[in-house]
């Protein structure tokens, strides 16, 4: 190897795409995790299409997996530094995310002329110089894959399918990482196929050494920064993984069991897939007819005891609209998971969006207020979880956590945090044979009932959806006592605001601009202000988890900038929700829904031009 | 599965609620809280230990009359709740009261899916072939023709038959009674009780005020005997004013025959077993009606299987046995970690 002085860089990103089938995912996430146990920061986002396997080598059935990793890392990123693109679709769609000057490595066996056809292509762009201002590196991936496993296969089918750790192991080459945690994975995975096992590791060699003997690539050689970390364990981990286990940490806590009431849904479901395999931990899981029975049985369980969830995306949260105007009037504990994408209908399954916002504040018959909170990262995802499950069990008010696709699938390092640190969780029980036991009973101070349980000596009751007489509980229509149970509902929810933290602002007391988000768009709107600042910019920014209520000293705040811009993957909900609550602040907004993630550069023009106007 | 039992011989009294009864003076739904009033105590479980579970329509009003501890919920939804309250507390007895249109219209995916899960509860599907509680609309039940304020022509659907969902959704028990018989409901209340599973009894329920003898052709005095088949276990299958008539199988196909006639014994009548696993004989009893033959009466389908609570609560203890994941701790700690 040629001792040359290695290209030092903070932070890279990586994107694989191919056919959907090419083994894009895994090529990533292996990078991912090698470059975490490396000493990396890492976020990743997964971008695949909504067709399992849609017609090959068609733009439609690309498939991709993006990861930063580096130093500081606040989102998988926006542009790439290196583009691999399996066959000719997978270039065509996705040369649009490499920046300019960037490396992109193409299977150059799979550009055939019928492949080049079906992506659209009318020329060869490998051929044409419309690739001239990137570093084009032309792998015969494809070849070489058959060429490193001809001792192993002989047949195409099984000669060809290691093609991605080929990939995966000039990638390796470029950014110096070891085998080490790839081959403890195939070890591991293909247990049983010593052949597979075989085959990878010699094309993954393969990859990496093809690179070495590459003149171009060596230059390329880079090292990437390390991320400095608060002591502690780590793992990679993604949103919906993390808000599984933040359900499941918060059942320990509040010593309840959970129940899990869902019905498959992209891109929620892996929560119920992860959930599902918990039974040793207690979690019951039901995976039922459809979401109304999902939130259905959900509400029956709390009612019998559970700390009971239900897991959704958009189109589902409609459907089980009607199901949490009854948790609302029951007034029981339960956690409605919405992992927003882009819609409205059916919409963009497999992409992402906070378009959900109004529905999960206001998408309800009646007056049915419910605490909505959200997550702002992959790895938060845990925390808000939990926190939207302690709420809801100690105030007895449906609670809707608002994630979305990009931090569900996104991955991120997580610092394993000790059950003894998490708080603990005291849902409001009530005490077999209190003769003075009412179910509508309140705590004066934050307007709780208390919580008994069938099975509880001394305390049947009967609740349901009509409306309840004040204390006593039973059915009452008397107008009075209606108005007096609506406030008494709306109150109870404001009065969750007394226990929140108070909202946080990063940057100048006097700054020029506020930026305000809300949810899965932390990373990015972070990283922008963070740049801009270190450009010599006044600029802050407030980020927020706590939606419904709002934390008590956001009004505080905004009076304080004289500029604010509300930044959100929809067309104003949350900024129009702050304009309800602060009637004479004004504010801007700056908005996209393309079922895509904000991009650092796309915030720092926006605050740039606002910053230079009068 | 165990539920506890209450220490003391409880009665009547101990589930009488205090609430007023406000269904209409002649409704059906009387006969059947007082069958139900009645069984709760024989049934002998802690009287906390009973949930009763409702969707919306006139049967729905069913748990504030009960007390137990009780939950009214939203229109079809019934099943789905249920399932949730015995799923996270397989140790109580879980009840559900639902009519016409609550189960099977606006209900019915529920319906037959708790149905087939074989969940364990007690379901009461209470068939006045009407919407009553938003006074006069046509069900899945109704009679193909019948005028009601939503058919001023006549009704053009065909009416499901529940006995048919339930079966065809492979239930394992299925048992049918009438309003006015409370001796044969109780009967029928009790065997659905001792069912382990999701047991499923449709009462044919006379709603005075908006389908007032919707039943009549079988539940009619001069009619009854003549129009009814009462099912027992191991016993032939025989009905009429004078007990001379009876149900066979010939071919595929059931024959009401005259005892006597052609050579007709009770040797050749078709034996009732409600506990065989094929559904076919119970299908076809299901399906019978008149005026070619007699309504089935009684328990018509009681298969033994496990329910999907037992496999529940047995994955449940195994996978606590076997999975090194103890706690929440032990699953952040597992996989890939590593330290910084």
């Amino acid at each position: 190897m040629t001792t040359k002085t290695l290209k030092e860089k903070e932070n890279v990103v990586v994107r694989f795409v191919g056919d959907s089938g090419d083994g894009m995912q895994l090529s990533g996430t292996l990078f991912s995790e090698t470059a975490a146990l490396d000493g990396n920061d890492i976020a990743t986002f997964p971008d695949y299409p909504a067709e399992i396997r849609a017609p090959h080598n068609t733009i439609a059935g690309v498939s991709g997996f993006q990861v930063q990793i580096g130093k500081r890392i606040y989102s998988s990123g926006d542009n790439c530094d290196v583009l691999v693109a399996m066959n000719p679709a997978s270039l065509k769609s996705n040369l649009k995310w490499v920046m300019k000057g960037g490396i992109i490595i193409v299977d150059v066996d799979t550009f055939t002329d019928d492949a080049i056809q079906k992506a659209g292509y009318t020329n060869n762009p490998l051929e044409d110089d419309s690739l001239s201002s990137y570093i084009l590196v032309k792998a015969p991936m494809t070849t070489m894959t058959v060429e490193a496993v001809k001792d192993i296969f002989t047949d195409k089918r099984s000669s060809e399918r290691s093609r991605n750790m080929f990939a995966l192991g000039m990638i390796f080459y470029i950014y110096s990482k070891e085998l080490t945690y790839t081959d403890a994975y195939l070890d591991k995975k293909f247990k049983k196929t010593p052949d597979i096992i075989a085959a990878n590791k010699a094309v993954v060699r393969a990859g990496y050494n093809f690179c070495e003997n590459t003149d171009v690539l060596q230059a390329q050689k880079t090292v990437v920064g390390q991320a400095v970390m608060t002591k502690g364990k780590y793992r990679n981990i993604t949103g919906n993984i993390a808000t599984a286990w933040g359900l499941l940490a918060a059942a320990e806590k509040a010593k309840l069991p959970l129940f899990l009431g869902s019905y498959p849904i992209t891109p929620a479901t892996d929560i119920l897939i992860e959930l599902a395999k918990h039974k040793s931990l207690g979690a019951r899981v039901f995976q039922a007819e459809d979401e109304i029975a999902g939130i259905c049985s959900a509400i029956g369980a709390s009612f019998a005891g559970a700390m009971a969830c239900t897991t959704t995306s958009g189109p589902g949260l409609s459907l089980k609209s009607e199901a949490i105007g009854l948790a609302v009037m029951t007034e029981l504990p339960l956690v409605i998971v919405d992992v927003q994408r882009g819609g409205p209908s059916t919409g963009l399954p497999t992409k992402t969006e906070q378009s959900d916002l109004y529905q999960a504040l206001f998408g309800r018959n009646g007056e049915a207020p419910c605490i909505v909170i959200a997550a702002s990262s992959s790895a938060n995802s845990f925390y808000f979880a939990f926190e939207a499950a302690r709420l809801s069990l100690e105030h007895m008010t449906p609670t809707i956590l608002l994630t979305d696709g990009y931090l569900g699938n996104g991955s991120q390092l997580f610092r394993i945090p000790k059950m003894s640190d998490l708080p603990e969780i005291k849902p409001p029980f009530a005490t077999p044979n209190d003769t003075t036991y009412m179910p509508y009973k309140r705590n004066p101070e934050t307007l709780v009932r208390e919580w008994a349980i069938p099975g509880m000596e001394g305390l049947r009751h009967r609740i349901g959806g009509l409306e309840k007489l004040d204390g006593k509980g039973s059915v009452s229509t008397e107008s009075a006592n209606h108005q007096l149970m609506v406030n008494n509902r709306a109150q109870k929810v404001q009065k969750v605001a007394d226990r929140l933290p108070d909202q946080k602002v990063m940057g100048d007391e006097d700054a020029d601009l506020l930026v305000v988000g809300w949810g899965g768009t932390e990373g990015a709107l972070k990283l922008a202000v963070e740049e801009l600042r270190d450009e010599g910019k006044k600029i802050a920014f407030t980020h927020f988890n706590y939606i419904m209520p709002l934390p008590k000293n956001t009004g505080d705040i905004m009076k304080k900038y004289k500029k604010i811009i509300v930044c959100e993957l929809n067309m104003g909900q949350f900024v129009n929700y702050l304009r309800m609550n602060f009637e004479n602040i004004p504010m801007l907004q700056y908005n996209k829904v393309q079922g895509l993630p904000f991009e650092v550069s796309e915030l720092k023009e926006k605050f740039n031009q606002i910053l230079g106007e009068k | 599965m165990a539920i506890e039992h209450s220490p003391v011989q409880l009665t009547k009294a101990d589930f009488a609620s205090d609430q007023m009864v406000k269904w209409c003076p002649g409704c059906g739904d009387h006969a059947i809280l007082a069958s139900i009033l009645g069984i709760f105590p024989e049934i002998g479980y802690k009287k906390e230990n009973f949930c009763v579970v409702s969707g919306i329509g006139c049967s729905s009003r069913f748990p504030y009359y009960v007390n137990t501890y009780g939950f009214h919920g939203i229109h079809g939804r019934a099943g789905a709740i249920a399932t949730g309250v015995k799923i996270a507390n397989p140790h109580l007895s879980v009840w559900i009261a639902s009519g016409d249109g609550d189960a099977t219209a606006i209900g019915g995916n529920h319906f037959i899916h708790l149905i087939r899960r074989n969940m364990d509860m007690n379901y009461i599907l209470f068939n006045n072939r009407i919407y009553g509680l938003t006074k006069g609309q046509y069900s899945p039940t109704t009679k193909q023709g019948q005028i009601t304020k939503t058919s001023p022509f006549g009704v053009i659907d065909y009416p499901f038959n529940p006995g048919e969902l339930v079966i065809g959704a492979r239930g394992t028990f299925f048992a049918r009674a009438i309003d006015n018989s409370p001796k044969t409901l109780g009967e029928v209340c009790r065997a659905m009780a001792a069912h382990d599973g999701a047991a499923i009894v449709e009462v044919l329920q006379n709603c005075v005020i908006f389908n007032d003898k919707t039943h009549a052709e079988v539940t009619n005095r001069e009619l009854k005997e003549e129009r009814q088949l009462w099912l027992e276990q191991g016993k032939p299958m025989i009905f009429g004013k004078n007990r001379d008539k009876g149900i066979i199988l010939k071919g595929n196909h059931l024959e009401v025959v005259e005892i006597g006639k052609d050579g007709i014994t009770e040797e050749d009548l078709l034996v009732h077993d409600a506990t065989r696993e094929n559904t076919g004989v119970h299908m076809m009893l299901a399906q019978m009606c008149p005026p070619e033959f007699p309504m089935a009466f009684g328990v018509i389908r009681a298969y033994k299987a496990p329910t999907y609570n037992q496999i529940f609560e047995k994955q449940m203890e195994e996978a606590s046995q076997d999975s090194p994941i103890k706690c929440v701790d032990d699953l952040l700690n597992s996989g890939d970690t590593w330290e910084v």
